[in-house]
């Protein structure tokens, strides 16, 4: 499905990521992990098609098409989705709204006509039954005094909204207690299937207790250095990334 | 000829149909005597440091309208609020139309600024109020020496009006230059409330320059509620003075949707008069070509425990340009006031422009008083959020100006009237987003 080959990117002329080779395949799951700053957000933001990024060398294929040069939107279009680590706020839009403009959009860049008014209310209701999301909440205006958790839950419910083929979730764990922690997971678990993928980012081996990775690959100064199964997440989690340095050494 | 010596010529053919005895021949005299001395402002004027009126002086405009002023209500119907009763007062190159209004004696009055200049009954609230809070410079000076028509509202006390009242001024193009000067006044008494939206709308593409003043005098406890729609076509000119005088305990708020004409001049200025005064100001200005807009509000606070809030947005597209100056004056015994004020600006193109100046005098030393003002561009994460959710670069822009300018939408309370500034947005951005906010 998404193929990132000897990926070269950066900013201002200084690439972050320096050389990143990963396969995700339909039907699994892969965690990305790694100390601050070794570029795990960027690579997230570049696979997504944030413009300040200039890819320098190597490309991405999403279902064996470049999708290297395609605007974000486009990418989006296409079954890509990113859920935010810091999700921006949107005063007088409302969630409903937001959404709405999200589906409507992809749909008429589909050739599709408006998803009918009841046909969206009905899978709005669905979906926010799914993850535990109150009806007032729906009406807020999109993240404007949300919390932490708020934030991430509404990600999740964007996600199931417009139920993307690849989805990345950058550090969707961060600001959510265990409770809200198990609610996004549960939705994530719920969402995936034989036919979609989903890249979790994260720091920390506790959200991965409940959206279980097929592959972890662990990124140090933008470069995947070491891949495994799920066992390495713990393996992370006890030791820290220390000893991986000491073993690239 | 000039067009000053045009207006100075003109006034003397005037002077032979007014009223000779009446004080308001003194005051128009006084008033054509301020303009012939002090001319049209220049860019020399400190406040009109960033517009020039110099390219509006120059075609040959008629004063008073020569022709047949017809306009047919399908024509021109979109440009009232239809989809809610309202009384109107509509006026067709500065002529009343009583086909397209809807006036009233009953129990208020709503009716015309040529009758209340007339009529001995009205004389002692002509007497009170005309003129007495507008300023002497030399726009509104000239306004005052020409005053014939415009609307005449007087709110007895303790009426809450029922519905709004509509303003509106169309021109024909009948001329090929036609100068506009509607004069308004409007009294609401003691704990009335009203609500007015005022709207001027040029239907050809023949120049219009208005030079409109409103004065309105809010009694205590009064509730004052008032709408500029500014959506004019692309040669219509506006030069809007508008003065409110606040007696103690009065709310009145102003917002202004600038969206349209090539130049506009928004003189707005606040007195408060008395304790527990609460004046509001808002505005959004969406410009794009080479239009103009210039904000000059002023909040002179008078009383002690009152209270301001300005919040202006404007959002700047191609050569356009905005203006902001925004003055508040803290009179000495204005202890413990209140002030603040907002100007928020978004360039969207590297050519358009915005001058911003706040102005703070105080000189009480008990007050609370803040500005800020921010020019900037779209926030580059916040549109990344959005098209990663499938929306297109267009659409996304259009969201972000929506929720740019929302703090000025919400506080609209005339609903079908929110509902038609948000369309009138979506007509200007060019993108229809499927919702009112």
């Amino acid at each position: 499905m998404l193929k990132i080959k000897d990926l070269y990117a950066g900013l201002e002329g200084k690439d972050i990521l320096q050389g990143i080779n990963l396969e995700v395949k339909a039907g699994e799951v892969h965690a990305i992990m790694g100390p601050n700053g070794s570029g795990k957000s960027t690579l997230a933001s570049v696979v997504a098609g944030k413009e300040e990024f200039d890819v320098t060398r190597g490309y991405i294929t999403f279902e064996n098409e470049d999708i290297s040069e395609l605007d974000p939107e486009e990418r989006a279009h296409k079954g890509i989705f990113l859920s935010f680590q810091y999700p921006i706020e949107i005063p007088g839009v409302s969630v409903t709204n937001f959404i709405k403009t999200a589906i409507n959009e992809t749909r008429k860049a589909k050739g599709q006509a408006d998803m009918p008014a009841s046909e969206m209310l009905k899978m709005i209701k669905e979906k926010a039954d799914m993850l535990e999301i109150d009806r007032k909440f729906l009406s807020r205006s999109l993240n404007e005094g949300f919390s932490g958790g708020e934030k991430k839950r509404n990600e999740i419910f964007q996600m199931a909204m417009l139920e993307p083929k690849l989805a990345i979730l950058d550090e969707t764990d961060s600001g959510l207690d265990i409770d809200a922690l198990k609610i996004v997971a549960n939705g994530v678990n719920k969402l995936k299937n034989k036919d979609n993928a989903v890249v979790v980012i994260t720091h920390y081996q506790r959200l991965l207790d409940y959206i279980v990775p097929d592959f972890v690959h662990v990124l140090m100064n933008g470069k995947i250095v070491k891949s495994g199964t799920k066992e390495l997440a713990y393996e992370l989690e006890e030791k820290g990334y220390d000893w991986i340095k000491e073993e690239l050494v | 000829m000039s067009f000053k010596d045009k207006l100075l010529s003109s006034y003397i053919a005037l002077e032979d149909y007014l009223e000779f005895d009446s004080p308001l021949h003194d005051v128009r005299n006084n008033a054509i005597k301020i303009f012939e001395e002090e001319g049209f402002p220049t860019k020399k004027d400190e406040a009109w440091k960033y517009t020039s009126l110099n390219s509006l002086l120059k075609p040959n405009y008629s004063i008073y309208s020569n022709k047949e002023r017809n306009v047919e209500l399908q024509n021109v119907r979109k440009y009232f609020l239809h989809e809610i009763d309202t009384y109107k007062l509509v006026f067709v190159d500065g002529v009343y139309n009583s086909f397209l209004s809807e006036t009233t004696h009953d129990t208020l009055d709503v009716c015309l600024m040529s009758s209340a200049l007339n009529k001995s009954k009205y004389k002692p609230v002509i007497e009170a109020y005309f003129n007495k809070v507008a300023k002497s410079d030399s726009l509104t000076a000239l306004n005052t020496a020409f005053t014939k028509e415009g609307a005449y509202i007087h709110i007895p006390a303790h009426k809450e009006v029922e519905k709004p009242i509509e303003i509106i001024n169309f021109s024909t193009g009948n001329e090929a230059a036609m100068f506009l000067q509607p004069r308004n006044l409007i009294v609401v008494g003691e704990n009335a409330h009203v609500q007015i939206i005022e709207r001027h709308q040029s239907l050809s593409s023949n120049e219009v320059l208005t030079n409109s003043v409103t004065e309105i005098f809010a009694e205590k406890r009064a509730y004052v509620d008032y709408y500029k729609i500014q959506n004019d076509a692309e040669t219509a000119s506006l030069i809007d003075n508008t003065y409110i005088s606040q007696e103690r305990d009065t709310v009145c708020r102003v917002h202004t949707f600038a969206f349209g004409g090539k130049l506009v001049r928004n003189n707005l200025n606040f007195y408060q008069k008395g304790e527990h005064c609460d004046s509001t100001l808002k505005g959004i200005t969406i410009l794009e070509g080479k239009q103009h807009v210039d904000h000059n509000t002023l909040v002179h606070h008078i009383a002690p425990n009152c209270e301001s809030h300005q919040d202006y947005k404007g959002l700047f597209a191609e050569s356009s340009v905005g203006v902001f100056n925004g003055k508040i004056i803290v009179e000495k015994d204005a202890q413990k006031t209140d002030a603040f004020q907002q100007n928020n600006n978004i360039l969207i193109d590297d050519k358009a422009t915005i001058n911003a100046k706040p102005q703070l005098e105080i000189f009480a030393d008990d007050v609370k008083c803040s500005h800020g003002c921010t020019i900037g561009q779209f926030d580059e994460d916040a549109l990344f959020y959005l098209r990663s959710r499938g929306i297109g670069l267009k659409e996304a822009r259009a969201l972000l100006m929506y929720a740019f300018a929302n703090t000025v939408l919400e506080s609209v309370k005339i609903p079908e009237l929110k509902v038609r500034i948000n369309k009138l947005i979506a007509n200007k951005i060019g993108v229809s987003l499927g919702f009112q906010l």
